[in-house]
């Protein structure tokens, strides 16, 4: 995160000169920046998704901005709930954004995405406004649930939630992703779960069912290496979660880095539309 | 009995003739179809209507399906919208809710509802809720399909009733069909209903054939989903029941009929939303009632149509405590004598009858 300011900034400062000098400046700056990021560990696949990648300006200031915006309305979310203006559950993602911010950098409109109930990051990425959240958050008629679902259950378009139970939402993000390959638009679908639904029973049943069909699902663990209180260590034999879908290609992303979520993301996105099948993202 | 001897299997002939029947459009007479090709009609005709309809389950593919329901559907539709699925409830209900999610109206069959206890989390959390949860923007139009209740000797983990269940659940439609007419009118409302649907069906109504009427062979037959229907008119008592009692409770009709009593009985074609409108007018009419179910007494069907008459007009025009004839309160049986004793009889029915009226 800080690496990504620093070299935001590093382009963008040179912007910072006087009106008078803007037109002769444009020519004295670039528009983008090219990043090295970190090479993916590989499961079943030869190559990985590339290992530098080229930032412009326009981008980096919406993703900057979209990550901003994430943690002070999650950070928010957090005091609000301390004061019990948000009763019931409340999952945060701040620390997350890059995750939610480069996913959606590496996807289209049009395609599609589930996770399970830290889901605010991915709701406003996927266009709802921060307004409709938090309005959802407080129970308020104008939330995009109008109140009736909570943090949890929150919806938009070719956004499927926000789902409470953990796990459930991998079979049906599967599901999801059937409806792409039936319709035949080319469309995929982002299956999200933690590193703690990883050990869910249903997860393998989709995986299964998705490599025999070879559905366009990418499914995406987000390991934060807790699930709930208990660290990975405790709860699962193989912490390789790239690796959980055996037949399954997996890589292992670096979380943090939104440049990398990003060509993680275009690099499997592009492996489902070729019709190849499923693939698994491990974000850490 | 011979009405109700559930286990007559019609042969090809029967099928065939039937396709010939459509095939020529001749003027559709009173026609004998069986439950079991009521069902794969109606899916047939609204896979045909609605290309984003598909089924998908255990067998429904390429073995016809585990009781044959699917028979044909396969070989005409192919393999984009007749799917076999591994042996994986909770996996496969997901993806069908999942696809029912993104637009798609998928049918979804479990081998027997036993099997969808598997799954009960997708069906209740995933469809049923979520319309509700959302605010009203995230529809699920699914239907849940397959045999329910008793079937003949598969004992205690293969023969459990799930209308209570499913019937519990805010969010959920749940259908239970008797004939061939309820079975096609119903399978059709149901794939057009833009909520999760329940179709409780019963293997061994499967091979039973009825008359079906002219109007219930077109195309656009539907039986509205929250009806009742009034199959036999009666003075004395009001007798309700679902899916396979319904036969017996005709048959006890008959019996009594010769001794002078008159049974109304009722077919509630829906267990959710329920048609207590039509079970309160005849009670008010009739004065008594009798519920017969398949499943367990305990939070039951009838315990529900009680209370309902209970807390409605009908309650002052009641001359005796209403009964519920049930099944055993015990896990399924094997042995044939006990397994017969363990779901309602004519006799208990009869029983049941004699003694709300005090004869």
């Amino acid at each position: 995160m800080r690496k990504m300011l620093a070299a935001v900034s590093r382009v963008l400062g040179v912007a910072q000169k006087p009106a008078s000098r803007v037109l002769v400046a444009s020519r004295n700056f670039a528009n983008d920046a090219t990043f090295e990021i970190k090479k993916c560990d590989l499961h079943r696949l030869e190559e990985g998704p590339p290992v530098t990648t080229v930032l412009t300006r326009e981008d980096g200031l919406k993703y900057y901005r979209m990550m901003q915006t994430v943690r002070r309305m999650e950070l928010k979310a957090d005091q609000l709930y301390k004061q019990k203006i948000i009763r019931g559950f409340c999952h945060l993602c701040d620390g997350q954004e890059a995750c939610c911010v480069g996913l959606e950098a590496g996807i289209n409109p049009t395609d599609h995405l589930i996770t399970a109930y830290r889901a605010h990051g991915f709701t406003f990425t996927r266009g709802l406004s921060v307004r409709e959240i938090l309005a959802e958050l407080t129970g308020r008629r104008g939330g995009c649930a109008k109140g009736k679902g909570g943090s949890m259950h929150m919806y938009a378009k070719n956004f499927y939630g926000g789902n409470g139970i953990v796990g459930a939402q991998v079979p049906l993000g599967a599901g999801i992703a059937l409806a792409c390959k039936y319709n035949g638009k080319d469309e995929v679908c982002l299956t999200l779960y933690g590193d703690g639904a990883a050990n869910q029973g249903q997860i393998f049943e989709a995986y299964n069912m998705a490599a025999l069909w070879k559905l366009p699902c990418i499914f995406i663990c987000e390991n934060n290496r807790y699930g709930m209180g208990t660290s990975v260590e405790r709860a699962a034999a193989s912490t390789d979660y790239y690796k959980r879908g055996d037949f399954i290609p997996g890589l292992r992303v670096d979380g943090m880095d939104v440049l990398c979520v990003r060509e993680a993301t275009r690099f499997a996105a592009a492996y489902c539309r070729s019709g190849k099948g499923p693939i698994l993202m491990e974000l850490q | 009995m011979a009405a109700v001897s559930g286990l007559m299997r019609r042969p090809l002939e029967q099928v065939s003739g039937l396709l010939r029947r459509r095939f020529h459009r001749t003027t559709p007479a009173a026609l004998q179809v069986t439950v079991r090709d009521a069902i794969n009609q109606g899916m047939d005709e609204e896979l045909e209507r609605d290309e984003k309809v598909f089924l998908l389950g255990e067998e429904v593919a390429q073995y016809d399906g585990a009781y044959k329901v699917s028979r044909g559907l396969w070989k005409k539709y192919g393999d984009k919208r007749i799917i076999d699925t591994p042996i994986s409830e909770m996996g496969f209900a997901g993806i069908a809710v999942g696809a029912a999610m993104a637009g798609l109206r998928p049918i979804c069959e479990f081998m027997t509802f036993n099997f969808s206890m598997q799954a009960i989390d997708q069906v209740i959390n995933s469809a049923a809720k979520t319309y509700y949860m959302s605010g009203g923007l995230q529809p699920v139009p699914i239907v849940f399909r397959g045999p329910n209740g008793a079937s003949a000797g598969v004992a205690a983990q293969h023969s459990q009733c799930f209308a209570a269940w499913y019937g519990h659940c805010p969010g959920l439609k749940v259908v239970s069909p008797w004939n061939s007419e309820d079975a096609k009118g119903l399978i059709k409302s149901a794939i057009r209903d833009n909520n999760p649907v329940v179709v409780l069906e019963n293997e061994l109504m499967y091979g039973v054939p009825f008359e079906l009427p002219s109007e219930a062979q077109s195309k656009d037959f539907l039986i509205p989903i929250g009806k009742a229907k009034i199959e036999r008119q009666g003075t004395h008592i009001t007798v309700v029941a679902h899916s396979r009692p319904v036969g017996h409770c005709l048959e006890a009709a008959t019996v009594l009929s010769k001794e002078g009593i008159e049974c109304e009985v009722i077919n509630m074609r829906t267990i959710r939303p329920m048609d207590i409108e039509t079970i309160e007018a005849s009670v008010m009419k009739t004065n008594h009632l009798v519920t017969v179910e398949g499943g367990w007494p305990q939070f039951g069907v009838g315990a529900e149509v009680c209370a309902r008459i209970m807390e409605g007009p009908a309650f002052n025009f009641l001359d005796a405590p209403a009964v519920r004839v049930t099944g055993a309160d015990v896990p399924m049986p094997y042995a044939k004598i006990l397994e017969d004793n363990s779901i309602p009889q004519v006799k208990d029915i009869i029983f049941a009858i004699k003694k709300t009226l005090n004869i």
